[in-house]
């Protein structure tokens, strides 16, 4: 498979520089918050955005490389899909499909089933249907690297699972580079082998989800991943004080003001207080509950846990109860110390 | 509030009876029978032909120089940028009177380009060729600046778009921009044709009035008002008739661009930090 490389490329935006290096040979997640100089990353890549210094290119080609090389964007075979998908209203689906290039585009209309749909305008799809257009126009154009920029941003909850699960396998099938923008990490994780973190416009942390699920590189990395934050004072050993009073055991002695990164589905929920000893203990009332699916966040002080309906109905959890929410010392990772990063 | 809608009504019943009388008074003199019996008068049908060759040679350079024009200061910004917008929008507010002036000061025998005119064998004023000139000096703001809202208007994530599928900034142009733009730029055209085709100030000054060459419709109605008064009637008749229909094609013009663009629109290409 080819593959993209993003040297040293620096971008002046406005409020700082994106700095980055990233080599994407199967499907990059570039995720992080809004802001952070994801779609600029991607600009840089169509040629729509000039990086200030840097090369990019794809395998043996060059298609910039500051003050020397800039290859127009119509002349860099990228496959561009746009947040908002970006279709052309004044054409028919067909048509739009052919702007990228006329050899495939029959057969691309076949296998995002979009044919029937072939003679219609863009207004008249639905989100789902808008996304598939995109996708067939941006690989119409025989892209040596496919760029999909928040490819589920634009769609309503109920619909983006199965566009999600849509995409996964065409990912999967495709032999390109794919580098895509998004600011959630559960879609990053589903689409994404490898994701990589951008923060103001620098890197973070690379890795599978996996990686940074279990070794977060900081607070942010944590919270981006879904881990409850817990700020304390540690004394060198492996025992955490947190504001409240509430005393933590961690795996690795800290010393200083630390953040601990706690996983919701590390936690277990009980109206008693457990009898392991060893486990970490945060008492109090139930904040809130909240149901997703099949899948139930109780929140109790700090943590919040990830339970199932079932359990929930089972342990007759209501918000205002006391409640116990324990895990193990292994789950309480500390992840960074608050005032050396710039945790956002 | 029973006397907040008496009073509004009766004003704009004034104002709208006000505005509707000098039309309905022209109508009321000519009958169609006499409107089109006064087109075979030779003065009215010269001053006819005159008019629609100037105007339309002229909207054809205000379209062919003021689309290019217009694109630009719609998509880029540069020193100097709005010194450029003032200069296509002055001709609108200048008095004609004043740009006819201009123009004679400009392209006259004695004018600053008068030498190199001549020299080149050309001599310009009271001329067709003067008519035109002037007709597209004074009607070309309209149209470029109806031009640059329309260019402005079209998301620009959509050229982008094109860019990344192969398309240069011509083809970009020509598949992507003019056909989003199109509504806006008839309504343009509409407006600027009317505007051309009722001009009088600037082209008796610059081209004077002279039958079967410069005398344009306009022209024609102060050259035959005190000679005869149902002629010059006739031939205000004939350029209501031309401006209503002008109106209507620009509210279809605008109501086609607004059908159009509402489509998927983004702010992809308006911020580079997101």
């Amino acid at each position: 498979m080819a593959e993209l490389r993003l040297e040293d490329v620096n971008l002046p935006l406005r409020a700082f520089q994106l700095e980055l290096t990233l080599a994407v040979g199967a499907t990059v997640a570039l995720v992080g918050p809004s802001g952070a100089g994801k779609t600029s990353v991607l600009r840089s890549v169509a040629g729509l955005a000039r990086p200030a210094r840097g090369r990019i290119g794809v395998d043996g080609d060059v298609w910039f490389d500051a003050g020397r090389v800039d290859v127009p964007p119509d002349r860099r075979r990228v496959g561009l899909v746009f947040q908002e998908y970006a279709l052309f209203p004044h054409l028919t689906v067909r048509q739009n499909v052919e702007f990228g290039g006329k050899r495939l585009a029959g057969e691309l209309l076949e296998r995002f089933r979009i044919s029937r749909l072939a003679g219609q305008r863009p207004g008249k799809l639905s989100g789902g249907e808008r996304q598939r257009v995109a996708l067939a126009r941006a690989l119409a154009r025989e892209p040596q690297v496919l760029l999909l920029d928040e490819p589920l941003s634009a769609l309503d909850a109920h619909t983006k699972t199965t566009v999600r699960a849509e995409l996964q396998e065409l990912l999967h099938g495709l032999e390109l580079p794919v580098l895509l923008v998004t600011h959630d990490f559960e879609d990053a994780a589903a689409l994404a082998g490898q994701v990589s973190v951008l923060v103001d416009g620098k890197l973070r942390q690379s890795g599978s989800p996996a990686e940074l699920v279990a070794r977060p590189a900081d607070g942010f990395v944590a919270s981006f991943t879904g881990a409850n934050l817990l700020h304390g004072h540690a004394d060198g050993s492996t025992r955490v004080r947190l504001a409240d009073g509430t005393v933590l055991a961690v795996a690795e002695p800290a010393s200083g003001d630390v953040v601990l990164a706690v996983y919701p589905w590390d936690v277990t929920v009980g109206v008693e207080p457990p009898h392991d000893s060893a486990l970490n203990v945060v008492a109090g009332p139930i904040r809130t509950i909240s149901e997703l699916g099949n899948r139930v966040r109780v929140t109790i002080g700090p943590v919040s846990a990830e339970i199932t309906a079932e359990s929930l109905r089972r342990l007759g959890l209501r918000t205002g109860q006391p409640a116990f929410a324990a895990f193990k010392a292994t789950g309480t990772r500390v992840v960074a110390v608050p005032h050396s990063g710039t945790v956002s | 509030m029973r006397a907040f809608g008496l009073i509004t009504g009766l004003a704009a019943g004034v104002a709208l009876a006000f505005l509707a009388l000098p039309i309905v008074a022209i109508f009321a003199h000519t009958s169609p029978g006499h409107l089109i019996h006064q087109l075979s008068n030779p003065v009215v049908r010269d001053a006819f032909v005159v008019s629609l060759k100037t105007t339309a040679i002229a909207q054809l350079l205000i379209v062919l120089l003021g689309t290019p024009a217009a694109y630009l200061l719609a998509t880029r910004r540069f020193a100097g940028h709005w010194l450029a917008v003032t200069l296509v929008e002055l001709p609108l507010v200048l008095p004609p009177a004043v740009a006819g002036i201009g123009l004679l000061a400009a392209f006259g025998r004695l004018g600053l380009l008068g030498g190199t005119l001549s020299a080149l064998g050309v001599s310009l004023p009271f001329t067709q060729a003067a008519v035109t000139v002037a007709v597209a000096y004074v009607a070309s703001p309209l149209y470029i600046r109806q031009a640059i809202a329309a260019f402005e208007a079209t998301d620009p994530t959509l050229a982008d778009a094109s860019r990344t599928l192969g398309a240069g900034p011509a083809r970009t142009f020509f598949r992507v921009v003019l056909p989003l733009a199109r509504g806006g730029l008839a309504a343009g055209l509409a407006l600027s044709f009317a505007r051309g085709l009722g001009e009088f100030g600037a082209t008796i000054m610059f081209a004077g009035s002279l039958q079967k060459v410069t005398q344009t419709l306009p022209l024609a109605i102060y050259a035959e008002f005190d000679q005869d008064f149902d002629t010059a009637l006739a031939v205000s008749g004939v350029l209501v008739v031309v401006s209503i229909l002008m109106l209507a094609g620009l509210r279809l013009g605008l109501s086609w661009q607004s059908s159009d663009s509402k489509t998927s629109t983004s702010l992809f290409g308006l911020s580079s930090s997101s």
